[in-house]
């Protein structure tokens, strides 16, 4: 540069809370990466059953529920934009429940391999990887649920104002992170897994 | 930013009880714990980083012990076991994850004009849980024994190989002790490097460009990412062992189709990240050190953002040169020690950028240029060994030896450690506002740096002559007698000199000349603000126009935007 640089008037910088969430997105990715990689290493490798093919089923009405979820988030959060209150509640409200409706779905499955299929984590290596994978995802699942019903009900006492948009949006970016991994662990455990 | 705004029912104390119990012992403890200043909790972390620093290294003095003679009965095989794993966890995380933090938190708010961290409450969080954990590790000692007395302090080693660990291998609680500090320490570290990162990135000052920020800022913010990135599979590695051994998983468990050597990759997939996360800070404070005492502005500022950018991506990629004895593929092999061989050359290029920066430079001598320019000749060696240790045939030769142990003391401690040294005597008049004493800290480098290579040098021959690392005694006759002799004795000097750096932290704090604002004549933020800083750092926030916004300051003249 010849001439003294143009200090430019504005002096912009990235959200430090979106750069904090997008950190943590990455942290909790590597995360699962791990568990991922520990699933597929054993696939096929468990010396008794169950085995995947036997007691997997394709978890479809959950996984419809939790991707529309990440859709009915954006209409809650566009709602809130135009000021409409409560339209945001309600599509906030339908995020929660399909959440909801995911995790009890999860639950039932659980129950049923427990109960019913005998598999538990310490059956064998597939029962191992299956809920340590599983699990970590549904916990996940479980914070999400926390921070949105934290939201609704403080936005019900009236707590939640035009300078929460930001901490709001970080939240749906949290759930869609949520949905995005669910994508990757449906498709590996009851789409290629259950081959073996 | 949010504003730290003061609670509502604030009242003003009148003026005569302003300051009153300031200085009482509750007063002081009090601050300690509910402080968020990034400053203070800089030194929080600094001081327990030397704390924990001066522990383990009694426990490796009493390895030395142990080993100086044949058939020594100095130590139990057991103790000696037990020393060992706590020496290697307590150094790595409780020692070199700490002081990395320190300065990160001291100096990162400073260096790019903000007055605190991105988030304080976080940061004095990411603190506390690691203090704890690290207490934790070293309860295991009274804690583990536990109902059935079995076990002390762990015993596995730090990379804590599976099935070793296992439940039926390792009675009592001692693993895990050591498998939840872990866990702990890891979830401090993400909380700090998020915080680092979204400081670097989202609180620098007008005008501070990422092209400006100063290269310490740059290389913490690469350090930052490995750390997310390379702590998470560390965690996993954690919470899998606790599966295992308490709700009866097989993730490690041999006997049910588990694999032993997943552990191996998944702990080195985070292990060897973390050795250029323990670097990388290393690297950060001779490139601000090594350019003020030549006089000259950094040699090739881009090109040592891109090399770090390198390194850290690099070592990513390398992890199984610590497993080649496992037996891998011909492919995974040539792999990874090509790859390995690849984060040399990065490496070269910084050490050829910083002999740059001093060629035809004015250098001054002063306390942290000694101890950079040791690190620079002592960082070679130990680069050298790292290189000849990534050549797969060669490993199988020396891999678990004295060697290794050589190879990673001469990173850890020929280069990490000196350049911690050597940011604490550059920024120490920063901090305490009081000049360290020359000819004390002349004494700490002289008989540190004459110790750490006679105790050292040696283990390279003796790893030569087939000598396994972690055994707890063995016969004479071998030709390792000598050189465990000579490696024991140099730990006299090392302790010496570190007896003349805390005397000397003392003796500067009490009677050292002031420092003022600048004493090295230097050019980045930091040494704008008074000496100690204030609470909130800059009266005014600063506003730059280049890398070095001190030197513009001092040479209206000749200001450095002009050429930049
Ligand atoms: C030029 C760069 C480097 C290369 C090529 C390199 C290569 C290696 C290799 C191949 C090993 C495995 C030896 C074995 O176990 O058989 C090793 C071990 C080790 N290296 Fe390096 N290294 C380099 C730099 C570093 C740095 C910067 C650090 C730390 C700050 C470091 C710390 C260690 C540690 C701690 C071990 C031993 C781990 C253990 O077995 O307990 N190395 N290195
Ligand atoms: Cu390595």
């Amino acid at each position: 540069m010849t001439a003294a640089p143009a200090q430019s008037l504005e002096w912009k910088l990235p959200s430090a809370r979106k750069v904090a969430v997008i950190s943590l997105i990455l942290t909790e990715s590597s995360l699962f990466t791990i568990f991922l990689v520990a699933y597929l290493f054993y696939m096929g490798k468990s010396l008794n059953g169950p085995y995947p093919s036997e007691v997997l089923a394709f978890p479809l009405l959950a996984t419809i529920a939790l991707l529309s979820s990440s859709v009915t988030i954006v209409f809650s959060e566009m709602a809130l934009h135009r000021g409409n209150k409560a339209a945001f509640h309600v599509w906030w409200a339908i995020t929660i429940g399909l959440g909801t409706y995911f995790l009890w779905f999860t639950g039932m499955e659980w129950k049923h391999l427990i109960f019913t299929e005998n598999l538990t984590l310490a059956t064998n290596v597939f029962g191992t990887t299956f809920y340590a994978l599983v699990g970590l995802h549904a916990s996940h699942v479980i914070i999400g649920l926390l921070l949105l019903t934290l939201v609704f009900v403080l936005s019900l006492l009236g707590k939640v104002a035009g300078d929460h948009r930001e901490h709001i949006e970080m939240i749906s970016w949290y759930w869609h992170f949520v949905d995005a991994i669910w994508i990757v662990v449906v498709t590996v455990v009851y789409l290629i897994s259950t081959r073996y | 930013m949010t504003p730290q705004t003061a609670d509502d029912n604030f009242e003003i104390p009148p003026p005569e009880a302003i300051g009153h119990e300031r200085g009482s012992l509750t007063r002081i403890v009090q601050e300690l714990v509910f402080t968020v200043d990034h400053k203070k909790l800089g030194l929080m972390y600094i001081a327990s980083g030397l704390l924990f620093f001066v522990v383990a290294g009694l426990m490796a003095s009493l390895i030395r012990i142990q080993l100086a003679v044949p058939r020594n009965n100095f130590l139990e095989p057991d103790v000696f076991n037990r020393l060992f794993t706590m020496h290697g966890t307590a150094m790595v995380f409780f020692v070199g994850m700490p002081m990395l933090f320190g300065f990160a938190n001291y100096l990162i708010p400073l260096m790019v004009g903000a007055r605190d961290m991105a988030f304080p409450r976080l940061n004095a969080f990411g603190f506390w849980v690691f203090f704890f954990s690290g207490l934790l590790l070293f309860f295991s000692y009274l804690g583990a024994p536990g109902l059935y007395a079995a076990g002390s302090a762990p015993d596995v080693g730090w990379f804590a190989y599976s099935p070793l660990t296992a439940k039926a291998f390792s009675r009592g609680h001692s693993t895990d002790y050591w498998t939840l500090s872990i866990l702990l320490g890891g979830i401090g570290s993400i909380a700090t490097s998020i915080n680092i990162i979204v400081t670097a990135l989202c609180l620098r000052c007008k005008g501070m460009i990422l092209g400006r920020m100063p290269l310490f800022v740059w290389i913490y913010l690469v350090v930052a990412f490995l750390i997310i990135i390379a702590i998470p599979p560390l965690s996993a590695c954690q919470i899998m062992l606790i599966l295992d051994r308490y709700f009866g998983a097989h993730f490690f468990d041999t006997q049910a189709g588990g694999s032993a050597v997943l552990w191996q990759h998944f702990f080195w997939i985070f292990g060897h990240p973390e050795v250029y996360i323990l670097m990388l800070p290393g690297f950060a404070i001779a490139s601000e050190v090594i350019p003020v005492f030549s006089r000259k502005p950094i040699f090739g500022y881009p090109v040592m953002v891109a090399a770090s950018v390198l390194i850290a991506f690099i070592s990513l990629g390398v992890w199984a040169h610590h497993m080649f004895a496992v037996g891998m593929t011909s492919i995974g092999n040539t792999f990874f020690a090509i790859s390995t061989l690849l984060v040399a050359v990065p490496t070269g290029i910084k050490i050829f950028n910083w002999i740059g920066t001093m060629y035809g430079g004015k250098l001054r001598f002063e306390l942290p240029m000694l101890f950079c320019l040791a690190f620079l000749f002592q960082f070679l060696i130990a680069g050298l060994t790292g290189v000849m240790l990534g050549v797969a045939p060669f490993d199988w030769q020396l891999t678990d030896s004295y060697f290794v142990v050589a190879h990673f003391h001469y990173v850890l401690i020929g280069g990490l450690l000196f350049t911690i040294f050597s940011g604490i005597y550059y920024w120490y008049p920063k901090a305490l506002g009081k000049m360290p004493n020359f000819k004390l800290g002349l004494l700490h480098f002289l008989l540190f740096m004459a110790g750490f290579h006679i105790t050292f040098f040696p283990q390279h021959i003796s790893g030569f002559l087939g000598m396994p690392r972690r055994i707890y005694t063995y016969d004479a006759g071998r030709g390792w007698d000598l050189w465990n002799l000579i490696s024991s004795l140099g730990v006299i000097l090392q302790a010496a000199g570190i007896l003349f750096f805390v005397i000397n932290l003392i003796y500067s704090y009490v009677k050292g000349g002031k420092a003022g604002d600048d004493p090295w004549d230097a050019w980045t933020l930091e040494w704008a603000a008074s000496s100690p800083p204030p609470d909130y750092n800059f009266e005014t926030l600063p506003e730059v126009r280049s890398r070095r916004p001190l030197w513009d300051l001092k040479h209206p003249d000749d200001p450095d935007w002009k050429y930049e």
